[in-house]
């Protein structure tokens, strides 16, 4: 191989622009999905309905216990079975992240409900409003506040994890990356560019959290 | 107005209510005393429906609020409730505090509800903050917000849950102002106060409580003149002479 060439970034990038977008839209909407159906799941885990929060919990401690990338593997295995007909390594992907995140973004939720004050649930109530209303306007939107610094530091992490879905074969930045290497015979050339574009994003993100973080602390 | 009969409650092996009556007339002022911990609070909890009770009945404006079959949202829409730790919504401003339960609740339009809360705030004396956020207001200011917020209703009666205790000394009287004025024009009020001089100047009656008991119910002026009871004489000793 002898010296690295890294010319052959220039006619990746467009590969590398195609993954990164299924990467992107992979992550937003494992986010958006996983922070509704977390949400949800935290409601049903402080509900004092016990088989509904027992149901809740073991879904959550199942998810939090397998590594990321057997799920990955066995949702794709597994969906087939369920509806009939291969959905491809994209949907897959969307799907299984969207039920694994959903678990992380549950005890997010969680604790954030948890640090709204009992007498918050108290003064909604004296006012004649009634659960679902108490819920979506005056507990739901002080534990996203609480919690949006947590919330965007696990979707950095998830940015990273979809770089497993390399596993199933779907076309992320990694793969396109892979690929790419392949083809010209300069897979570390290649690495070191998704790793690069990895870096760039993530801590470009990372200190966007902690302006975030900063604003969000002056509000209160 | 407020009927409170025979109520008891239990946490578990503890008793925190003991047969506690007492009632509140339309236009009434009845101020409810007592050392921390017999059980003021959550006899006054009790009146909306925030704490549940064990045995007893309490009616407010004739509808019980024991009765599974009770609309316990519809009942507190219309009883007002005002707390120790004023409990404003963080998250809205002053106006938003003031128009969310007209909108939600009362089905009031945008408008009609933003008017009502800025009358309001006018007259608690803070037209001019409807625009902050809670945070950034003294703790004086943020109850009389939480006495507004609660005024937008219009109530039929107003519960004070020890609404000067979280206070400093120099903002309690800026709420006790505000709270007179709201008894001079009729209002009926139960309060849980430590506030002797308010309890003086508005209440109609006094009621003493320790260790989850009524002890004694009488006339304000009897109350501070001749209480019957040692324990109350041994409170008013207490809490007039320091």
């Amino acid at each position: 191989m002898g010296e690295f060439d890294f010319t052959v970034w220039g006619p990746s990038l467009p590969f590398i622009r195609d993954g990164l977008l299924f990467t992107l839209r992979l992550t937003l909407i494992a986010m958006t999905g996983g922070i509704v159906i977390g949400t949800l799941l935290a409601l049903a885990r402080l509900s004092p309905i016990v088989p509904l929060s027992r149901l809740a919990g073991a879904y959550v401690d199942l998810m939090r216990s397998i590594p990321l990338v057997l799920v990955i593997l066995w949702f794709f295995l597994v969906i087939p079975y369920l509806t009939g007909a291969p959905v491809g390594a994209e949907t897959s992907a969307v799907i299984t992240f969207t039920a694994f995140e959903a678990a992380f973004y549950c005890e997010i939720m969680r604790s954030g409900i948890q640090s709204v004050p009992r007498g918050q649930l108290d003064a909604a109530r004296a006012l004649g409003l009634k659960p679902a209303q108490t819920l979506l306007h005056v507990i739901l939107p002080q534990a996203l506040r609480n919690m949006l610094p947590v919330l965007l530091t696990q979707t950095i992490v998830l940015f990273q994890d979809t770089s497993l879905v390399y596993a199933i074969g779907a076309k992320d930045m990694l793969k396109a990356a892979d690929v790419v290497g392949k083809n010209y015979n300069r897979p570390v050339e290649m690495i070191v560019l998704s790793a690069l574009i990895y870096f760039a994003i993530c801590f470009g993100l990372s200190l966007a959290v902690k302006a975030l973080q900063k604003r969000v602390a002056i509000i209160r | 107005m407020i009927e409170i009969r025979n109520v008891s409650k239990w946490y578990g092996q503890t008793q925190v209510l003991n047969g506690a009556s007492t009632h509140v007339a339309k236009g009434e002022v009845v101020v409810v005393c007592g050392p921390s911990g017999s059980g003021k609070s959550t006899l006054i909890k009790c009146v909306n429906g925030l704490e549940a009770f064990t045995q007893g009945t309490i009616t407010v404006d004739g509808i019980s609020v024991g009765d599974p079959k009770t609309d316990l949202s519809r009942l507190r829409a219309r009883v007002g409730m005002v707390f120790q730790h004023f409990e404003l919504f963080p998250h809205m401003s002053v106006l938003q505090n003031l128009a969310l339960a007209q909108v939600k609740v009362l089905g009031r339009s945008q408008e009609e509800a933003a008017a009502r809360g800025a009358a309001l705030l006018d007259r608690v004396g803070l037209r001019d903050h409807a625009a902050k956020f809670p945070g950034q207001l003294s703790g004086g200011q943020q109850q009389r917000v939480a006495i507004a917020r609660a005024l937008a209703m219009d109530p039929i009666c107003m519960l004070f849950d020890e609404p000067t205790s979280a206070l400093d000394p120099e903002m309690i009287g800026e709420v006790l102002d505000v709270m007179v004025e709201l008894a001079q024009e009729g209002m009926t009020m139960m309060v849980v106060t430590h506030e002797m001089g308010f309890a003086r100047r508005v209440a109609h009656r006094v009621a003493f409580m320790d260790h989850g008991e009524i002890v004694e119910d009488a006339p304000t002026a009897q109350f501070f003149e001749a209480p019957a009871s040692e324990r109350a004489k041994t409170f008013l000793s207490r809490i007039l002479h320091h």
